[in-house]
């Protein structure tokens, strides 16, 4: 428990993906059977331990600390795991008896799973005496649920199959049909047995993933080898329905999972219940209100609430618009080229008659100017009313088979323009990790009509987009432009005829109370610096405001605002 | 009249007993506490002042206790040496050293320095007169140290403490356990240059000599605000092995080497040298997560220089003081500790503390130099 404790420990402090991914990998690699797997099992989350609140840890505290000391240390600490923890007495002087051997993750989790609920105070006492400060906390921040080490089921996924220098997709096709401690996962990566089979009736299967396209790329292709559909503005999905195996009134089981394969179906129960046929479709989540597809704003308020209600469900009203059909039946589609999956997919659609589910239409065209006229204009070439919800268009090979990952080549993203301003730059702080050094985070502001003349209000922070020679050439700028230090932050000279403008590219817009100018920007980046261009010249936010009546009335599309 | 003066002459002809005619009575009546540090009226000086005053009895050389600009000071020679290295020769109008468990007479006070295991020439100073004993700590710890002389427990009547991890969540644990993570990163991740934040005076060259005790052999390399200091050291025979300036290395040699810099240093340019540069931050303060995590810091290490929550308290009840006064920290706790042990307790308040330690925890640039502290932050790229 004290070795996960230290990974844990570990894994909350390193901010590098790649580093947090060879932390894993190495515990695994020096871990035996069964203490990886439970680890494994911790980190993907598939670990619920129901009767332990923070409650009783708090009771546990107050029996053995002074009650003053206890408040002034949890006031100072912030966080109830780790000043429970830190203060717990420790060692045969403390507790006035012998330590108990350590825990292992393994006993701590098979005992839990047949421990009643009045035995678990005393049970958590012992493993608190037995164990190490971060041991302590690990288990504490374990039973309670949510480690929150900032460790995506994927992430501790792709480290258990580094072990094997497979990808992480390889592993995601057996997952559903293994459990915890992974005995057959681990012995497959480590080549002392054959792959496991999924036996899950309604398995994730890694997606198919395009390339951006570059309008260059475009002349290199054949527009007849191809077809098109719109990308719709949503979030992509997975909807699995299967017949469990042995159930002899032969009912299915349905499941909607993320890109990431990461299940999502208790979020959805309206669309849940919709999947009556089985079969694998892949497609967009989105909201479908008064006939009409909304844009990724409004799916939003959905994606925020804690508890689906009756209420949400109705105001919200999930739908799912299929652009693939991966299984049909217990029949795997996913070797055969796309133009026969979608053949196939129209009539799963069709034999489903549900009105949540519905088809991606195609995008007819004929010539590659044809398909840059529809994407310009997508409620003029089909996606008439929708149109507020087409983020671009999909290329897609007729003959691709869906492979797992992002192969190059099958299939393309051509997303619409982004939006674009001239915001200037006010504020600067310190980046992470590897950017530690740099004033990479920037916020930026427009111009407004303000008391005492005209004024910049912030409308965004961006901290990618730019280069990292353009990284160097403003960290310099902000150094020698500092009006005033907060703290990581620094003030930046914002003056009409002095300061920096940053050219700053964004997907969306939309309103928010949490911000002064009462904007939020979807996705913004620094897509240019603007040396040439005076401070006084930059934007105003009457345009913003401007963009986003025009965007809520589902009439901008694909517009380089100019 | 200067400390060298007052030593000599002020020897009294019998030694101090229960003197009524001075008016001493209570321990209290010895020192006084003021908003500049605590003053000994009797012998006419004051601990650590946080200004500039006529005769200051110094404890040890960090800067929030030791400032330039009082006109006699007295102090451990090492201390006196570093004080001369941080902030300039003039310093103080005069200087005298003294070793510790020697005495020197004042007023019809005898003031006598005893090892506070803080760092080198850390000294406690007792101040007795007629028949009463204060013991001033400064900063100290009562766990082993290989840079400094251990701490020495003198009991007195009254005890002035510091408190900096007064809280029942700080306990320091085994420094050479923390090295061990240290080691064992470097060899998980050998293609990055590991960077270890550490105060340049006591805590850089501690690190150091555990990272030796740990068996490892290669070169150590430094920020060049820690050269003077820990040159010092190796000049008082502590051994240190191979050390080399990071200045002059190839981003390419630096890789899976370990170089320590101070904490404001981590988030500095200055780390740009590195290849894929990891912060690992050597403080008692790493062991509250969030604190290491607003500093950006991959890899805490519990190591301090301050005696821990049980620290304090032991070395509190092992005083025999029936008084104790608490200064810079979590007085807060100390106080309800002592007081709930039947102990008369108060914090003292005195403002300037544990400057030194904010200086480098702060997550921005280095804190306004107390003294001629910025050769400290000095080497940039």
């Amino acid at each position: 428990m004290n070795r996960f404790g230290e990974l844990l420990g570990r894994l909350a402090y390193e901010p590098s993906r790649n580093n947090k991914l060879r932390l894993i990998t190495d515990y695994f690699r020096s871990t035996a059977d069964p203490e990886r797997g439970w680890a494994l099992a911790a980190l993907t989350g598939a670990l619920r331990f129901p009767h332990a609140k923070p409650g009783l840890i708090r009771n546990l505290i107050a029996e053995r600390t002074d009650p003053v000391l206890f408040e002034l240390s949890y006031d100072y600490v912030g966080d109830l795991s780790e000043t429970v923890a830190l203060m717990w007495p420790s060692g045969p002087s403390e507790s006035g008896k012998e330590r108990d051997e350590e825990p292992t993750l393994t006993s701590v989790i098979e005992t839990l799973g047949t421990l009643g609920k009045a035995q678990l105070p005393r049970q958590l006492a012992r493993w608190l005496d037995a164990l190490d400060e971060t041991g302590r906390w690990a288990l504490i921040k374990l039973v309670t649920g949510g480690l929150r080490v900032g460790i995506s089921a994927r992430l501790a996924k792709a480290a258990a199959a580094a072990l094997a220098g497979r990808n992480v997709d390889d592993l995601e096709v057996i997952w559903p049909g293994l459990a915890p401690p992974y005995h057959e996962l681990f012995a497959w990566l480590e080549g002392r047995a054959d792959k496991p089979t999924s036996s899950d009736p309604a398995p994730f299967r890694p997606p198919m993933l395009a390339h951006a396209l570059d309008d260059a790329d475009l002349s290199e292709l054949n527009a007849d080898d191809f077809k098109a559909e719109w990308k719709w503005d949503g979030i992509r999905v997975q909807a699995v329905a299967g017949r469990q195996d042995g159930d002899p009134a032969g009912r299915l089981l349905a499941r909607l999972y993320s890109r990431t394969g990461e299940e999502i179906s208790k979020s959805f129960p309206d669309l849940l219940d919709a999947l009556r046929l089985p079969g694998a479709i892949d497609g967009e989540l989105l909201i479908k209100r008064d006939g009409r597809i909304q844009s990724f704003n409004v799916l939003q308020q959905r994606l925020n609430r804690k508890t689906v209600t009756a209420k949400l469900m109705n105001e919200f009203p999930a739908h799912l618009r299929a652009y693939d059909l991966l299984a049909d039946g217990d029949e795997d589609l996913r070797e055969r080229p796309f133009a026969e999956r979608r053949t196939r997919l129209e009539d799963f659609v069709a034999r489903l008659k549900e009105l949540r589910i519905d088809l991606s239409p195609l995008v007819a065209f004929r010539s590659w100017d044809e398909l840059i006229t529809a994407r310009k204009n997508p409620a003029a070439a089909g996606a008439g009313a929708d149109a507020a919800a087409v983020e671009g268009v999909m290329l897609k090979r007729r003959d691709a088979l869906y492979l797992p990952g992002r192969p190059k080549g099958p299939w393309w993203k051509w997303k619409r323009d982004p939006f674009v301003i001239d915001a200037v730059l006010m504020y600067a702080q310190r980046g992470h990790g590897k950017r530690s050094s740099f004033y990479s985070d920037y916020t930026f502001g427009v111009w407004t009509q303000g008391e005492r003349g005209d004024e910049l209000v912030p409308v965004g922070k961006a901290y990618f987009g730019f280069t990292d020679e353009e990284l160097l050439e403003i960290d310099r700028f902000v150094r020698q432009n500092t009006v005033e230090r907060f703290g990581p932050v620094r003030e930046v000279v914002h003056e009409p005829d002095r300061g920096l403008v940053l050219e700053v590219a964004f997907e969306g817009l939309q309103r928010s109370s949490r911000h002064k100018s009462a904007l939020a920007m979807r996705f913004p980046r620094i897509n240019r610096l603007r040396w040439d261009k005076p401070p006084g010249e930059a934007d105003r936010l009457d345009r913003l405001e401007n963009l986003i009546q025009r965007i809520e009335q589902g009439h901008l599309q694909g517009q380089t605002a100019r | 009249m200067d400390w060298t003066r007052a030593a000599r002459t002020g020897t009294p002809r019998k030694p101090p007993g229960r003197d009524y005619l001075s008016g001493v009575t209570r321990p209290e009546d010895i020192l006084v506490p003021s908003p500049s540090g605590v003053c000994c009226k009797l012998g006419g000086f004051h601990i650590d002042p946080t200004r500039p005053v006529e005769r200051a009895v110094i404890t040890h050389a960090h800067s929030d206790h030791a400032r330039a600009g009082h006109g006699a000071v007295l102090a451990t020679q090492e201390t006196l040496d570093l004080m001369r290295l941080r902030c300039g020769e003039n310093f103080a109008s005069t200087t005298q050293a003294l070793a510790y468990g020697e005495s020197v007479y004042l007023g019809g006070a005898k003031i006598t320095l005893h090892p506070a295991g803080h760092v080198l020439g850390s000294a406690q100073v007792a101040v007795e007169a007629s028949g009463l004993r204060v013991v001033a700590s400064g900063d100290y710890k009562n766990v082993a140290d290989p840079t400094c002389a251990p701490f020495e427990l003198v009991r007195c009547d009254l005890f002035i403490t510091e408190a900096t991890f007064a809280l029942p969540v700080f306990r320091h644990g085994d420094p050479d356990a923390e090295i061990a993570k240290l080691l064992h990163s470097l060899t998980l991740l050998p293609e990055r240059a590991h960077l270890v934040g550490a105060y340049s005076l006591g805590k850089a060259q501690r690190a150091i000599a555990l990272l030796r005790k740990a068996g490892y052999r290669a070169p150590i390399y430094l920020h060049g605000a820690m050269q003077n200091i820990t040159n010092y050291y190796v000049g008082r025979g502590i051994a240190l092995g191979e050390l080399r300036l990071a200045r002059g290395a190839s981003k390419s040699n630096l890789a899976g080497t370990i170089t320590l810099c101070p904490p404001s240093a981590l988030n500095d340019r200055w780390t740009r040298r590195f290849p894929d540069p990891l912060a690992a931050f050597a403080s008692g303060w790493m062991r509250v997560r969030a604190r290491a995590r607003q500093q950006g810091v991959a890899l805490p290490l519990v190591i301090s220089d301050h005696a821990d929550w049980n620290g304090l308290t032991a070395t509190i009840a092992a005083t025999g003081a029936s008084e104790i006064w608490v200064t810079h920290g979590q007085e807060d706790a100390l106080v309800h500790w002592c007081t709930s042990r039947g102990l008369k307790a108060r914090p003292l308040g005195i403002v300037g503390y544990g400057e030194e330690e904010d200086a480098g925890t702060a997550a921005g640039d280095a804190a306004p130099p107390l003294c001629d502290e910025n050769r400290d932050e000095g080497e940039r790229q």
